[in-house]
């Protein structure tokens, strides 16, 4: 079985966003990467299936951020093929334009399986793994928390997540593409070593930065830091007088009669 | 002729017996007083005698494979009990780690978020490298940041990670700020170009991660020029002192109970008041059982009028572990989900029975964990645990100012 991934880079939130002069657009320059922790997740699946039985992993993503590191440790886990795109811009595009650039460099991998995080925080004008599902041609099942070889040539089980608590174990025909919540098991642990052996064996597979005409796009007019609302109230004094007071505020508020 | 292979484990032993961490493996006589020894021996399925024994049988898979792999909290007391002088917790546990991450054996969860916080922003505690002076903010000394203003000092001082970012220990470095400031050195620190020194990852297996921290930390030490560096952290120290050599990285360091020692006589003028407290020391394992530096903190808490120093029964060599050592520090919950004790926990009781009202401490890593377990034993109220740069600042006027 040929398993492709994509794994992307996203705003690491240890650092706070800020809005650059534009005001259209966040201060990428300043801000740190991290990989998306859900395609983390669809690279363990991957990893956990060619353990399971025999299939090559291909790694697809578009060069930026911390993106090499991530390179790395994926092969360090176990990845076979390394693919990064270059960007034609600074930034990467949103996700309608990116799941395009992603196509290009995936279908001549003619992969059976698609595993890609089924989120991530910066998507502007929707998930990107629909998207990639449709620029693809293949059908989509999304919100994928763990998936297992096919009792069938040509499927594959996953486990689905339904609202209100329902799982489904489900057969799906391949080529398919899956967006992962989470793997069977946490992503994997690699020592540094690992990581810094796979820098000097890697080879990437690089291609040429591409743009993508996808029609209307989203555009952003204004980005606004959150407005702070109503602050909390600090209740001091003895116990009897805030015991007092709760009561009072839950009487307020209709809560308590 | 047909070869015979060796097994792994006995390779690896023997591998061991080559590096300079004392006498080889292979010349375990299986005593067991490593295991009598160590304070969490009973809870582990191998502890120290064991692994030697396994590993030599070639039976190296099924030590790699056990959670007691990861309950070694580098005390040292093995190391420092066997006859044959073997050196178990710089070398073989360690190894014996590292060799199961390279097999693919995943350390606990805890452990593996702390391997990558260090890997990706160069701290323990997963936090941003460029609020690494957030201790510093607002100071009323001078904090010289050498990243920004590279120049010659008596002492660089190396925060730590802890000091610089856990709330509970960021007064301990802005007391330790005023107090060089009073000491009259020209000091500076690293500023956000600060990282962790990695002896926990070393120790807790993570040799390619030790290494990608010496690389960088080396880049940055070698443009700067002082005469020594200061360190707050224990394992810091050890790092500095041991470890960083094997990588051609030598430089004069001290850790500040020493360096303070030193001092005794510049440091006598600028006591203010008395501190009345009865006071207990935990000898931290890194510079205290291995270092044999035991004098040097008590000759501090000495200085301070009003304390009582009171001993525990179980002191210097034979101090009992935090329990935070060799990666220790992120790994309670496992220890404790495999039958082993909080060895905070049990040494916190052991404060307490000395009747002391203060558990004086010289290791960032020990405010938390000991205050965290003075709670578990009920004994918060009547037990304070401070630095012994706290107890210092507040006989000298240099602590924060809403501390009492």
């Amino acid at each position: 079985m040929k398993i492709t991934v994509v794994v992307r880079q996203i705003p690491d939130l240890i650092e706070p966003l800020e809005i650059d002069s534009s005001g259209t657009a966040f201060d990428l320059g300043s801000a740190s990467f991290i990989v998306n922790e859900s395609d983390d997740h669809a690279l363990e699946q991957a990893i956990l299936l060619k353990e399971a039985g025999g299939a090559t992993v291909s790694v697809v993503a578009l060069d930026f951020g911390d993106i090499d590191n991530t390179l790395y440790t994926a092969a360090a886990k176990g990845a076979d093929r390394i693919i990064k795109i270059a960007l034609a811009d600074e930034t990467p595009p949103p996700p309608r334009a990116a799941a395009a650039l992603y196509a290009k460099a995936i279908q001549p991998l003619s992969p059976d399986l698609v595993l890609i995080g089924v989120q991530a925080h910066d998507e502007l004008d929707g998930g990107l793994s629909p998207f990639l599902a449709a620029a693809l041609g293949l059908p989509y099942v999304g919100v994928i928390c763990g998936v297992k070889p096919g009792a069938e040539q040509g499927t594959i089980s996953v486990c689905k997540e339904f609202p209100g608590a329902v799982m489904a174990r489900l057969n799906v025909k391949l080529p398919v593409v899956l967006g992962i919540v989470g793997a069977e098991q946490p992503p994997r642990y690699v020592p540094v070593a690992r990581v810094r052996a796979a820098m000097k064996t890697t080879q990437f597979e690089e291609q040429e930065a591409a743009t993508a005409a996808v029609g209307p796009a989203v555009s952003i007019c204004r980005l606004y830091p959150p407005a702070s609302g109503s602050h909390a109230e600090m209740l001091a004094g003895s116990e009897d007088e805030v015991a007092a007071r709760i009561a009072e505020i839950l009487a307020q508020k209709g809560l308590v009669k | 002729m047909a070869t015979v292979e060796a097994p792994r484990g006995l390779e690896l032993l023997e591998q061991l017996g080559k590096t300079n961490d004392g006498k080889s493996p292979l010349g375990c006589m299986q005593c067991g007083l490593c295991a009598a020894s160590c304070p969490l021996g009973e809870a582990m399925k191998f502890p120290p005698r064991k692994l030697i024994l396994q590993a030599a049988a070639g039976n190296l898979d099924k030590v790699l494979a056990d959670p007691s792999l990861w309950m070694c909290v580098a005390c040292y007391t093995c190391s420092l009990r066997c006859p044959r002088g073997i050196e178990l917790t710089d070398g073989l546990w360690p190894a014996l780690r590292d060799a199961a991450m390279q097999q693919g054996f995943q350390p606990p969860a805890e452990l593996q978020e702390t391997f990558q916080n260090v890997f990706k922003y160069g701290n323990m505690l997963g936090r941003s490298p460029r609020q690494r002076m957030e201790w510093a903010k607002d100071l009323d000394v001078r904090v010289l940041d050498l990243s920004k203003e590279p120049r010659p000092v008596d002492v660089l001082w190396l925060v730590g990670c802890y000091p610089s970012y856990y709330p509970r220990n960021q007064p301990v470095a802005r007391a330790f700020a005023r107090l060089l400031t009073q000491l009259g050195v020209t000091w500076g620190v690293l500023g956000a170009q600060e990282k962790a020194m990695g002896e926990c990852d070393r120790m807790a297996g993570e040799e390619g991660l030790f290494e990608t921290l010496v690389e960088a930390n080396r880049k940055v030490l070698d443009k700067q020029d002082f005469r020594k560096l200061v360190v707050l952290d224990p394992h810091a120290f050890r790092a500095l002192q041991k470890f960083y050599p094997r990588y051609g990285a030598w430089y004069p360091v001290q850790h500040y109970t020493t360096f303070l020692a030193e001092r005794l006589e510049q440091l006598k003028p600028l006591i203010a008041r008395p501190v009345e407290a009865v006071v207990t020391y935990h000898d931290n394992c890194c510079v205290g059982r291995r270092c044999s530096c035991y004098d040097p903190p008590r000759s501090l808490l000495q200085l301070i009028p009003g304390v009582k120093l009171v001993e525990m029964a179980r002191n210097r060599d034979n101090a009992l572990c935090c329990g935070g050592g060799g990666g220790g520090m992120w790994l309670d919950s496992h220890i404790v989900a495999q039958g082993g004790t909080r060895l905070s926990d049990l040494r916190v009781a052991q404060a307490a029975a000395t009747g002391a009202d203060t558990l004086a401490v010289s290791c960032p890593y020990e405010l938390a964990r000991f205050e965290d377990a003075a709670k578990v034993a009920g004994v918060e109220g009547r037990l304070k645990v401070r630095d012994i740069i706290e107890l210092l600042a507040e006989c000298m006027d240099l602590g924060e100012r809403n501390v009492s």
